[in-house]
């Protein structure tokens, strides 16, 4: 392992021409030899939908992979606010290094700059793409793009789609692929989920999947292949992730010699509706979006039970506009949520449970009328209805921080390459733009940048190299192996027969994730963690029950595998939140903070990526830094007042 | 409250199926509908037995993977909501409730409640989309769309894919379904290129797997993002001019 070498290959030279020089440096690959190349991608999401059917346009041959029924239930489907773009079109003083810095900074200056720079460039491009596919953007009423603010920006750059933006774009990359899938060009595997990543001379030649209706176990080869996996917020078991989102294609590549990078920057999403009961089974997102026009107060005294309506102004206390007045309800997620959290630890939670703040839009109603309002919002305001039966027209929501993304993923290079040869990593899967917080609305913009615009330009500098070489074949002894670790691996799960549901563990594993490595974090905290995590995963192997078999569809099985994953990612994200000795953005270390509770950095140490490396024990990976250099922007405290 | 479910329980597709009851206590006004079968599978599997297999992903009404027939109901009693979001307040104590899959013949049984849709995506592929290569896309506001056009397009966008429509008709017919994409994109500027060929295609692409519509209706009753019908004559119209423009293509 001490042979790796993080190498990011970040281009010289000026940062706003660093892309376009980097292109004209990469090896082309001549169209009619593209469809030479064979490229799996794994996941339909934004990234995965968008790189597949643009890598098919370019010539490729892809297959896609998916364990959802359809390519369109990819989680992706589930943003509800919006996509930033610096076209300036509000005169705002918008712009490409305006993005840059608000995603730098955003980020609390733990993120690349070269990547974060391309990424501002990029967004122009995914408006017009979106758009020309026929994405139903907001618009005006002269027919042009309307424009909202999110979080950490003082411009109006989301562009959007009522609440459902997400949807919409998801939709457009998914249409665009199913062009390609119509063409021939790219071959689609529904139902069928990755397992495991096949390596050959160490770099990566295909990849094992399980059909999960026939528990068919089966080996697929190619020049490269392309993680678009998403994020595992999951681990925490309550989140606002959709029920099958888990950890397992970028934990087994991990396993295989990726490195993972920044494991504990997870993203906790101030404005979620609180959880009701025990039997909860997710958590929804209320769209940040909300906060254009919501307020966030609490009753400024702690014991004050009285119903929302009858608390009059004074005894209010709407603590974002009073700390931090100049970006008041809109400062970054994860200012936000700790806010919140600090009221209710206070005693200032509002609800039945006491679990929540409230967000509220009678001033704004009272401003703009209920009519723009239900406009904006109506979408957002039925489904708070539906989910807790109250009406949010006239009583404020009630609303409390959850577990949403996670900044952390497999480490790339600039080319979106992991620390394997041939393996990509896309989108939430990997590590790249968004440091140590993300902002609101760029979740969708990196997704589409890297698989609209990145990886089709740099995976061609990879396979240029196998030009005339077909891919490693399936029967080679490679995939034999790795079928039959597979093979075991399953038929060890089902012979789980104990007493406890897989699920009940799941929610054990979370709560503990949530206590000590969840929004604050303590080396006390994370040390119980650690020696309590190896502890529960034995007992999972052995009490945990595994019911039915794994020759048809056997949805318990799934997800046994996967909660295998996240109890060894839980104990990584653990050592990297202990490791890493301050507080920036998503990571709150407790013994971090000013006299005010806002997160204190150490740049002096802390100035880099935490690449960490499998050792066959998940409590004792080994670590290999990567150093950021900030020669554009300059290292501040972020400041939000 | 205490309710008697009735579910469908069927091993594959060459299996019979049947009906099977399960009492379920204890359960709670606040819980989802899909929480309350959380909970007995949860039961079940520790009772020995297998749980009830059925699909769902977001939780959010907007990933379309859920859905079930409640009581005869494509995602049950409460209108525009899809299964996830059904709570179960929306039932009372000691209310027996019955569960089965979508039935249409397109849509063959996986397993209990779970059902293949995936002749819906064959249908998006044969014309459900706007030909743009990545990176040959134009300045995004050189094409104005006037709003209100633009919001009836986002009307028929909304569209999630979850089959409730084909349930519903007694057809099994999936032109609202089809009706929303084409609409979509024949309704935009950018999509009018391809206006009458994508008609075409779609349309006959359905008709390989989907019964024909009479106009019963079922279909916007049961939609949990209130996709008008409208759309479908919209899709006629476009349909019948392009067999007349198409007229004499291969």
């Amino acid at each position: 392992m001490s042979a790796v070498r993080l190498d990011a290959k970040t281009p010289p030279g000026p940062l706003a021409d660093a892309w376009d020089n980097h292109r004209f440096s990469l090896k082309l690959v001549n169209p009619a030899n593209k469809r030479h190349f064979k490229i799996i991608v794994i996941g339909s999401g934004l990234a995965g939908a968008s790189a597949a059917a643009t890598l098919a346009e370019l010539g490729y041959q892809v297959d896609v992979f998916t364990f959802h029924d359809t390519p369109r239930r990819a989680h992706s489907i589930a943003a509800q606010g919006g996509i930033n773009a610096a076209k300036n079109y509000r005169n705002d003083g918008d712009s490409v290094d305006r993005l840059f810095y608000d995603t730098i900074k955003g980020g609390d200056f733990r993120s690349r700059e070269a990547n974060v720079y391309r990424l501002a460039q990029l967004s122009l491009n995914i408006i017009d793409q979106a758009t020309a596919q026929g994405v139903p953007f907001a618009r005006e009423y002269g027919g042009l793009l309307d424009n909202r603010s999110f979080g950490g920006a003082q411009v109006a750059r989301t562009f959007y789609s009522r609440g459902q933006t997400g949807q919409q774009l998801l939709l457009g990359a998914y249409q665009a692929m199913a062009r390609q899938v119509g063409l021939g060009k790219v071959k689609l595997w529904v139902r069928t989920e990755f397992m495991d990543v096949v390596l050959k001379e160490g770099r990566a030649v295909g990849v094992v999947v399980r059909d999960l209706l026939t528990g068919e176990i089966t080996s697929h080869s190619a020049h490269a292949v392309v993680l678009c996996t998403g994020g595992y917020s999951n681990v925490y078991y309550l989140s606002t992730n959709a029920m099958t989102c888990n950890v397992t294609a970028i934990w087994r590549a991990h396993r295989r010699g990726a490195a993972f990078a920044n494991p504990c920057f997870t993203q906790i999403h101030p404005t979620c509706i609180p959880a009701a009961e025990d039997f909860q089974s997710k958590l929804t997102l209320m769209s940040e979006s909300l906060r254009n026009d919501g307020r966030v107060w609490v009753p400024a005294s702690p014991d004050d039970d009285r119903p929302p309506r009858r608390i009059p102004e004074n005894d209010r206390d709407y603590y974002l506009e009073r700390i931090y007045p100049a970006f008041g309800n809109l400062v970054p997620r994860d200012v936000a949520s700790r806010a919140a959290k600090r009221m209710v630890d206070a005693g200032h939670g509002v609800g039945a449970r006491k679990n929540g703040v409230y967000l509220d839009f009678q001033d704004a109603i009272a401003r703009l009328g209920r009519e723009a309002i239900a406009a904006r919002y109506d979408n957002l305001m039925e489904m708070y209805n539906r989910i807790t039966d109250e009406d949010p027209y006239q009583d404020p929501m009630r609303i409390y921080p959850a577990p949403h993304y996670t900044m952390g993923g497999l480490w790339v290079d600039y080319n979106l390459m992991t620390t394997i040869p041939g393996l990509y990593a896309l989108g939430e899967a990997n590590f790249s733009d968004h440091g140590a917080n993300r902002l609101g609305a760029s979740a969708l913009m990196q997704g589409l940048a890297d698989g609209y615009f990145v990886l089709p330009y740099t995976i061609g500098d990879y396979v240029a190299k196998f030009l005339n070489e077909a891919p490693v074949p399936t029967s080679d002894e490679a995939f034999a192996r790795t079928e039959t670790e597979l093979r075991e691996r399953i038929s060890g799960l089902l012979s789980m027969r104990g007493a406890r549901t897989v699920d009940d563990f799941h929610r054990q594993l979370g709560r503990v994730v949530w206590d000590e490595c969840g929004m604050s974090r303590s080396e006390e905290g994370l040390d119980r963690a650690l020696s309590y995590l190896p502890d529960l995963y034995e007992q999972f192997r052995n009490e945990a029950r595994v019911p039915g078999d794994g020759e048809s569809l056997n949805q318990t099985l799934e997800k046994a595998a996967r909660l295998e994953d996240f109890f060894e990612l839980a104990m990584a994200m653990c050592v990297d939140a202990r490791h890493r000795e301050e507080s920036c953005g998503g990571h709150f270390r407790e013994e971090h903070q000013t006299p005010q509770g806002e997160a204190v950095r150490d740049d002096e140490r802390f100035t880099t990526v935490s690449a960490w490396f499998w050792t066959g024990d998940p409590t004792r990976p080994s670590l290999r830094e990567e150093p950021l250099s900030f020669d554009n922007v300059q290292l501040t405290t972020r400041s939000y007042k | 409250m205490n309710i008697t479910l009735r579910a469908w329980r069927q091993e594959g597709p060459s299996d019979e199926g049947r009906f099977e009851t399960y009492q379920v206590s204890d359960v709670s006004a606040d819980m989802s509908f899909l929480e309350m079968l959380d909970v007995l599978n949860e039961r079940l599997t520790l009772e020995g037995l297998e749980p009830i297999a059925f699909d769902s992903d977001c939780r959010e009404g907007i990933c379309g993977t859920c859905g079930v027939m409640i009581n005869g109901r494509a995602h049950g009693p409460q209108a525009a909501t899809a299964t996830c979001q059904l709570h179960m307040r929306s039932f009372r104590d000691g209310d027996t409730i019955t569960v089965e899959p979508w039935r249409a013949a397109a849509f063959e049984v996986i397993r209990d409640l779970v059902v293949d849709r995936s002749a819906f995506d064959r249908i998006i592929e044969a014309g459900g989309f706007i030909t743009v290569a990545t990176g040959s896309a134009p300045e995004a506001n050189l094409t104005p769309v006037p709003k209100e056009i633009a919001e009836t397009a986002f009307d028929a966008a909304a569209c999630i894919g979850c089959g409730a429509c084909v349930a519903a008709c007694p057809n099994s017919a999936a032109q609202l379904f089809t009706a929303s994409k084409v609409s979509h994109l024949n309704l935009l500027p950018q999509g009018s290129s391809e206006r009458y060929i994508r008609t075409e295609r779609m349309v006959d692409t359905m008709e390989q797997f989907f019964g024909s519509c009479t106009n019963h209706g079922e279909c916007e009753a049961a939609c949990p993002k209130q996709i008008s019908i409208d759309f479908i004559a919209m899709m006629n119209r476009d349909y019948v001019k392009a067999k007349l423009n198409n007229r004499g293509r291969a």
